[in-house]
Order: C-alpha cells, then sequence, then structure tokens
C-alpha cells in the first residue's frame, strides 16, 4: 500500500479534510443513491441548493436532508441559479440562517445561461460583500490566474476555477492557466466542474489542484455508486503521483535494462 | 384580511397573523426553513411575534439537494 502518512490534510477556513473530493447532491435518481454514491466517495464535504419550500403540495416529501447521516458531513450551501450579486449574498445569508450560522458557502454568480460560465466581475463584488460579513467563501471562478488571485487577495477561503463549462464533461481545456492559479495561491485551488471521467481527476490532482468539486461527473455515470468510488481512486491516485513528481518528458527512448553485461 | 405574496403566490390571512401561526397553517411547523420577509431575513426567534403585513412578500426557503452548479434539483 502506498505510503501517503506523508501528505497533509486538505485545510479549508482552519478544518482539515482528509478526502480532496467535494461532491454535489443534485440530479441523482432519488435519495438512496444519493446517499450510497456520497459514501462510495469518501467525500466529507457536499454541496446543498437553497430553494423554496413547496407551499402546500406533500408538505412531508422526503427531503434529502434527512435521508442523509448529515453529522458525517460538513454541509456546503451553493449559489448555483444565481446571476446577480444581490441574489448571491440572499442565498448565502439564508443559508447562513437555516443551518444556524454555519459561515462555510459556495459563492456562485454566472453571467451567461448557455456557457454557464461565470460573471467574475459580479463574483469579485459578491465575495467582498459576504467576506466582510464574515462568511468563509468558496469562490467558483473562471480559469482566469488574475480574478483567481484578487479572490484571494478578497480573502476566500478557497478559488475554484473550472475545468471546463458546468455539466460538460470535458475535462481540463486549459491546464497551464490552472498550473498557474496553483502556483500564484496560498489557498486551496479545487477544479468545480467540467471533469467528466476518473482521468480528468486525476489529471487536475497531477497539477498540483488541492481538491476537486463535481456532481454531474458522478451522478450522470451509467452508475454513478461505482462511478464516485472511481473518483475516489483517481483523485487519490493523482495526488499521490503529484506528491512523487513525476519523471521528466523525453523524446526517445531510453532502455530501462543495463546495457553492461550483455552476451550477444 | 391581509394579501401577502408567499413564494411568489398570493396569499389571503387574517389580520394580525404572525409567523409561527402562518407556518401552523401551511403543515410547515418543525420543518428546517428559513424566512424572509420584503428581503430581510426574521430570525427564528422572532418568528412569535413578528405581525405579518399587508403587500408583504415572503419566502420561505429550505436546504435540498443541489450543485455543484445544477440550477434545479
Amino acid at each position: 500500500m502506498a505510503n501517503t502518512s506523508t501528505d497533509q490534510k486538505l485545510v479549508i477556513a482552519g478544518t482539515a479534510y482528509t478526502s480532496r473530493l467535494l461532491v454535489g447532491t443534485g440530479k441523482y435518481k432519488d435519495n438512496d443513491e444519493t446517499r450510497q454514491a456520497l459514501e462510495a466517495s469518501g467525500a466529507e464535504i457536499i454541496t446543498i441548493a437553497i430553494r423554496r419550500t413547496n407551499i402546500g403540495q406533500n408538505p412531508d416529501e422526503p427531503n434529502l436532508l434527512d435521508a442523509l447521516p448529515l453529522e458525517k458531513y460538513t454541509l456546503l450551501p451553493n449559489t448555483a441559479g444565481c446571476y446577480t450579486v444581490e441574489d448571491a449574498v440572499r442565498t448565502c445569508k439564508l443559508a447562513r440562517e437555516l443551518l444556524g450560522g454555519h459561515k462555510l458557502v459556495k459563492l456562485e454568480v454566472l453571467g451567461d445561461e448557455k456557457t454557464l460560465f461565470p460573471d467574475t466581475i459580479q463574483t469579485l463584488k459578491a465575495a467582498q460583500i459576504l467576506v466582510d460579513d464574515g462568511f468563509d467563501v468558496m469562490v467558483y471562478t473562471n480559469d482566469d490566474p488574475l480574478i483567481a488571485k484578487e479572490l484571494e487577495n478578497i480573502g476566500c477561503v478557497a478559488v475554484m476555477p473550472l475545468a471546463a463549462p458546468i455539466g460538460s464533461g470535458l475535462g481540463i481545456r486549459n491546464p497551464y492557466n490552472i498550473l498557474t492559479i496553483i502556483e500564484n495561491a496560498n489557498v486551496p485551488i479545487l477544479v468545480d466542474a467540467g471533469v467528466g471521467t476518473a482521468s480528468d481527476a486525476a489529471i487536475a490532482m497531477e497539477l498540483g489542484c488541492d481538491g476537486i468539486l463535481m456532481n454531474t461527473a458522478i451522478a450522470a455515470a451509467q452508475k454513478p455508486i461505482l462511478m464516485a468510488s472511481a473518483m475516489k481512486k483517481a483523485i487519490e491516485g493523482g495526488r499521490e503521483a503529484y506528491l512523487a513528481g513525476r519523471m521528466p518528458r523525453k523524446r526517445f527512448a531510453s532502455a530501462s535494462s543495463p546495457i553492461d553485461g550483455t552476451f550477444f | 384580511m391581509i394579501t401577502l405574496t408567499l413564494n411568489g403566490e398570493e396569499l389571503q390571512l387574517e389580520d394580525n397573523t404572525n409567523i409561527v401561526q402562518l407556518l401552523q397553517k401551511l403543515n410547515l411547523e418543525n420543518k428546517r426553513l428559513a424566512v424572509e420577509i420584503n428581503q430581510q431575513i426574521v430570525s427564528r426567534s422572532d418568528f412569535n411575534h413578528h405581525i405579518l403585513q399587508n403587500q408583504d412578500k415572503v419566502e420561505i426557503v429550505q436546504a435540498i439537494g443541489g450543485g455543484c452548479n445544477n440550477q434545479k434539483y
């Protein structure tokens, strides 16, 4: 078994986590599948959404949060679907009220329905307001090193650039930008959005990402629970490869058996 | 009677209804939820003495499965 004891834990807002995989809880077939996929993923941080309560329709409908062993997880309320600073800030404040003073939130302010790219200008404004209000902000952003650094300077506790558009499953489209963001950073950098399969996750970790947040790659797989397990292993494998330091690339072959002592 | 907007729908209530009474009427007491009135959050400890007013815009929200990034559950 690989010796991973030298690896440090992922520290976000002062709390240390063993798992570097953060998962969303949407798009699953039912609550039971969600619960099993979360367990297989080994994730310790799970995202949730804040939405209107159904009025008058099935008030006793089973809610996901009642179906999950919440004591095992750190909840990460997110502002998914917000297109303005006001909506994102409102959502975070409601989440804080709902969860009894909970400070950790995931901020995303989207700019465009077709690409779901983040509106980085609004994201910067919302991040400033939330940090000033005492939130621990994990922020979704573009793969732009300057914006990522500015979000860190504002006081976000983690910066989460996209690998590719949300739900696209295209993998890291701009690994050099992600690498630059990582090299510049003093807070954890997590890839958020765009991972499609296990190799995408491994590549992100081999670049030196501190973790990955995903939802669709697991929930939309043919067998979500198996994919959750695959992602867990890919992230652990990618992390170990990053810590191990890969061999240099060479254009031509280099024999791995000694030349000395050949008898032919 | 007063008329307010609850989660985007019109609702008529008796005068002097507080938030606890509204939640009871909706069968939502003891649920994990948060209440916002005219974009101001009302803390749970104020539910029993916050009287709803005519034309109030009330939002009752809860946490559901979601994200990262999916728009709707």
